[in-house]
């Protein structure tokens, strides 16, 4: 099916099931623990041998000499693969760095070797007796040292790296009001609670991988690229995932080592990140460094405003795109913004969660803040005056409307339930006992992009329909939403839907990544339902023209079958792909949102607690509001993290992140969370997809880390540009103790 | 100093043998070198949700890997192996530990009861119905260590054992939703359902109540 027109009504309309705060239909299965990960597949792979990884030791150099003979005499071993015995071996097209080093080694903790053995202690203890040599070369590992040799790249997640409207340089000089900040971002790492793992097992030349991926189609590629085998023998499979956030959109070297070592061993094999080695042996969100600059009139109209972004990556990676919601959110007639790349030699650098906006934000909406304030205007009001309804920067245009935007709204609707007219314009005003209390805001923007993505739809004998795809549930919902899209289409209620996901065995789906999924993959189970209503449709001979479906029967002009009945005892099959058309490029596809945050902050420790966090967006038709609930306190979640403690440590001089655990690499906890509220605008987006959904996933995180930062600047008078926010940035300059 | 370290460091790492001990985060390692007769293995007699278990294992096996790998209960998740982030909380004797950390042998004739111990996808233990209804979890991955974890706050709570918010240690504390946050700050979930399981884990403790 092609979606080239704005949908008009559809059966999804009837929202009978779609759009109902439906329980995850997964829920019964994830809280008794028997939904099965990948590294607990005991059902598929009998008597796997156990795989460990030895991580490189230099971040940059050459192994001069690798002896695993004291480890393949160890007990239990049955193989050690390392460069020298795996064949040779391509280097994926999502991949930087290659999955296995050697001789060369381009970061830390890539890895160099696998043991096999019988248990897991015995792999563990037998990559201990590895003697490698290293050669170490010399890398740059310092963003602020190397942005000076930072070049323009190639692109910026598919836009142009940089962008011009009007002349920005001379509005700015001639702005009666003007902010010139700078802001740090650090690396963070995507830290999801199930490490990388997969198991592997070949028959004959077919490679099956259990694993943890969330872009089942992307991994069977790269897995049969990387390995030089046809892509049709290569079969995946995630059922469910532990947590990705981007850093599961690739294969990684569990899987590719799991495929190695089963070769070699002649036997399935389990391989698992150990904690210790997923901050550097897998991608990570890069450190930025973002110039702001704006220039308004004194009554609040920017007319200039440029944003620039310096990130670095590995030989051949890519930028952070934090620009690119400058391009999107406030009018101005005069702008401009610029991305450039620096060689760095730490692990590679990938999308995490909102790649771009998540870090973008986090620059721009505190600079709209400072503005704010030397405007004398209140920062709901200044986001307000300077709305834009058609995209202010679009490679030159400046007509193109969004589909639908209702920034102003969310913001006006954020300020009313939070009760903003109760903060205090100055700052370092309101005070409870030893706490100074803050309230800051921050717009969010996060564009809403469809993926062309397939279905196959089973109706059997007994009325119930089956849905299979190879879309993944990341904890997203999809299993869900999917089953709610299904029983809606079909007639029948949520108990007579089976989802099957995360399959190579199942139709090519949009996957789970850039905020995409939930109305890509919903559409593509549309068209596939839409098929199958045709399909029984005509095995009756109804017209289709009025035929319904409803109530687990299908009726036309008086006519009323069981949906079972319809079927027969060989059942129906039908499978779609739905492919968007240039809707896309009529109309700008958005989601936006206003975060609103308050924070206390001890006057003598400088320590922070959130108080109260709430986002209001507005992202098309919310299909589940429980679960897209979920997804948009999870992004706060890790919006506060990045806020307040997330950030990955480098070591300039031996080039890698220190604090690669749980431990040292510090997340929010419970304790860290207040209640969270969420509020979605009504709204429904006729232009982007049959479902008129987009996602929420990834707005959520946009701006969270902002308003964070401006509450805590509203508590204390402190502005910190260098992010995470942490008590030893605040303390020399909190206000003196009265 | 950090000439001093670099130096140090450039040394450890000309080194051959030293360089293994670099290249590997085991700490195994020293006892390890030129072993060639295979470890000992022990019999070792397991009470899992009340299910008998006699295994023989690698006295180094801890019990997070005996119930994954030997007993396949693998409802308890390893999401670091080194008890930082409560994803193998199981519940011994009724009280919480992080089942890494723990040696299996050590826990032979103690009550080990897992997530699958307390209710099944059909019949769900109150607590895993609150997590359901209130949306306690997204990838499910920490959810069974959570869920343990909660089961046994309410227990700790209600026995009047203090916590570092409670703010008289005399009294008996409350089940107040600091309490709660707390207690189950060794249970790390990256996916951000903190505030859902709050809610969860309130309902179940009032209904008690």
């Amino acid at each position: 099916m092609k979606f080239d027109t704005p949908a008009t009504t559809n059966p999804i309309d009837q929202l009978k099931i779609v759009g109902k705060p439906v329980d995850r239909i997964d829920g019964p299965l994830k809280t008794t623990g028997t939904a099965s990960y990948a590294y607990e597949r005991h059902d598929v792979a009998a008597n796997p041998a156990y795989g460990h990884i030895l991580g490189s030791a230099i971040a940059k150099g050459r192994i001069a000499s690798i002896d695993t003979r004291e480890a393949i005499a160890a007990p239990g071993v049955l193989a050690v693969v390392t460069a020298q015995n795996a064949g040779a071996l391509m280097k994926g097209d999502f991949n930087t760095a290659k999955l296995l080093a050697g001789p060369e080694v381009q970061h830390y903790h890539q890895a160099v070797a696998l043991v096999v053995a019988e248990t897991f202690e015995q792999a563990r203890a037998a990559a201990g007796l590895i003697k490698v040599d290293y050669t170490r070369a010399d890398g740059a590992y310092d963003l602020e040292k190397a942005k000076s040799s930072a070049t323009k790249p190639k692109d910026m997640d598919g836009d142009a790296p940089d962008s011009k409207v009007g002349d920005f340089a001379s509005a700015f000089a001639a702005a009666p009001v003007q902010i010139d900040a700078t802001y740090h971002t650090p690396d963070v790492s995507h830290a999801m609670m199930e490490p990388h793992a997969s198991i592997a097992a070949w028959k004959g030349d077919e490679l099956s991988l259990w694993t943890s991926n969330q872009m089942i189609d992307w991994g069977r590629g790269d897995v049969a690229k990387t390995l030089g085998i046809p892509k049709d023998k290569v079969h995946l499979s995630s059922p469910y995932i532990g947590g990705g956030f981007g850093g599961k959109l690739f294969v990684r070297s569990d899987a590719i080592l799991a495929a190695l070592g089963a070769r070699a061993a002649k036997r399935p094999v389990k391989v698992a990140l150990q904690r210790a080695l997923v901050a550097n042996n897998t991608t990570h969100r890069p450190a930025t460094i973002q110039r702001v600059r704006i220039g308004a009139s004194r009554d609040g109209k920017i007319t200039a405003i440029a944003h620039e972004n310096w990130s670095g990556d590995l030989p051949g990676g890519g930028p952070d795109s934090s620009v690119q919601q400058t391009r999107m959110l406030y009018a101005a007639p005069n702008r401009m913004t610029a991305t450039r790349l620096a060689v760095l030699d730490l692990p590679e650098s990938n999308a995490m969660r909102a790649p771009g906006e998540a870090t973008g934000h986090m620059a721009l909406e505190v600079a709209m803040d400072e503005m704010a304030e030397k405007l004398g205007m209140d920062p709901v009001q200044f986001r307000i005056l300077n709305d834009s309804q058609v995209v202010p920067d679009d490679n030159g245009k400046t007509d193109r409307p969004f589909s639908q935007r209702q920034l102003v709204e969310c913001l006006r609707q954020g300020a009313d339930t939070f009760g903003w007219t109760g903060r205090n314009a100055k700052p370092a005003q309101r005070r409870e006992g030893d706490w100074l209390i803050g309230m800051g805001v921050a717009s969010a923007y996060r564009g809403a992009p469809t993926q062309k993505s397939g279905a196959r739809v089973r109706l059997d004998g007994s009325g119930m329909v089956t849905v299979e795809t190879d879309m993944t549930d990341i904890g997203t919902g999809s299993y869900t939403i999917i089953a709610q899209t299904a029983a809606e289409m079909m007639g029948v209620p949520l108990d007579k839907v089976v989802v099957k996901l995360g399959d190579t065995a199942y139709p090519v789906s949009a996957g789970s990544g850039g905020q995409w999924g939930a109305a890509s993959s919903t559409a593509g189970v549309y068209a596939a339902c839409t098929k199958l209503r045709e399909a029984v449709a005509t095995k009756l001979g109804f017209s289709t023209a009025d035929v319904t479906f409803a109530d687990g029967k299908v009726s036309s002009a008086g006519r009323s079958v069981a949906l079972g009945e319809a079927a027969g005892p060989g059942g129906l099959v039908a499978e779609d792909t739905m492919e968007f058309g240039d809707l896309s490029e009529k109309y700008q596809h958005s989601t936006f949102g206003a975060h609103f945050v308050e924070v206390a902050v001890d006057m003598h420790t400088c320590e922070v607690r959130l108080r109260r966090m709430l986002a209001v967006c507005a992202a098309g038709r919310i299909l589940n509001p429980k679960s897209a609930r979920s997804q948009v306190i999870g992004a706060m979640t890790m919006g506060a993290g990045a806020a307040l403690m997330e950030e990955l440590a480098v070591d300039n001089r031996f080039g890698f992140f220190v604090n690669h655990d749980l431990a040292g690499y510090e997340v929010p906890v419970h304790a860290d969370i207040p209640h969270q509220d969420v509020v979605f605008l009504d709204e429904t987006d006729p232009t982007v997809s049959p479902m008129k959904a987009k996602g929420v996933g990834e707005l959520g995180i946009c701006g969270v880390a902002a308003a964070v930062a401006n509450a805590i600047y509203n508590a204390t008078g402190v502005r910190v540009r260098e992010y995470p926010i942490t008590l030893d940035k605040l303390i020399s300059q909190m206000p003196a103790l009265v | 100093m950090a000439s001093e370290l670099e130096i140090t460091r450039r040394g450890v790492l000309a080194g051959g043998a030293a360089t293994a001990a670099m290249a590997t985060t085991n700490p195994a390692r020293a006892q390890m070198t030129n072993q060639t007769t295979p470890p000992p293995t022990v019999p070792v007699t397991l009470d899992v949700n009340g299910t008998s278990h006699t295994l023989n294992l690698d006295t180094r096996t801890s019990l997070l890997d005996a119930l994954r790998e030997h007993i396949k209960l693998t409802g308890t998740k390893k999401g670091c192996d080194q008890g930082q982030c409560g994803a193998c909380t199981v519940l011994v004797d009724g009280k919480r530990i992080n089942s890494c950390l723990t040696l299996a042998v050590m826990q032979q004739g103690k009550r080990i009861q897992t997530v699958e111990g307390l209710g099944t996808p059909d019949s769900l233990h109150p607590m895993q119905a609150a997590f359901v209804k209130h949306d306690g979890y997204q990838c499910g991955y920490c959810t069974p260590g959570q869920i343990c974890s909660a089961v046994a706050v309410i227990a700790e709570i209600r026995a009047g054992i203090p916590s570092h918010v409670t703010p008289d240690l005399t009294a008996k504390p409350q089940l107040a939703d600091a309490e709660i946050r707390e207690r189950m700050s060794g249970n790390i979930c990256r996916c951000g359902a903190y505030s859902n399981i709050v809610e969860a884990i309130t309902e179940v403790a009032g209904a008690k109540a």
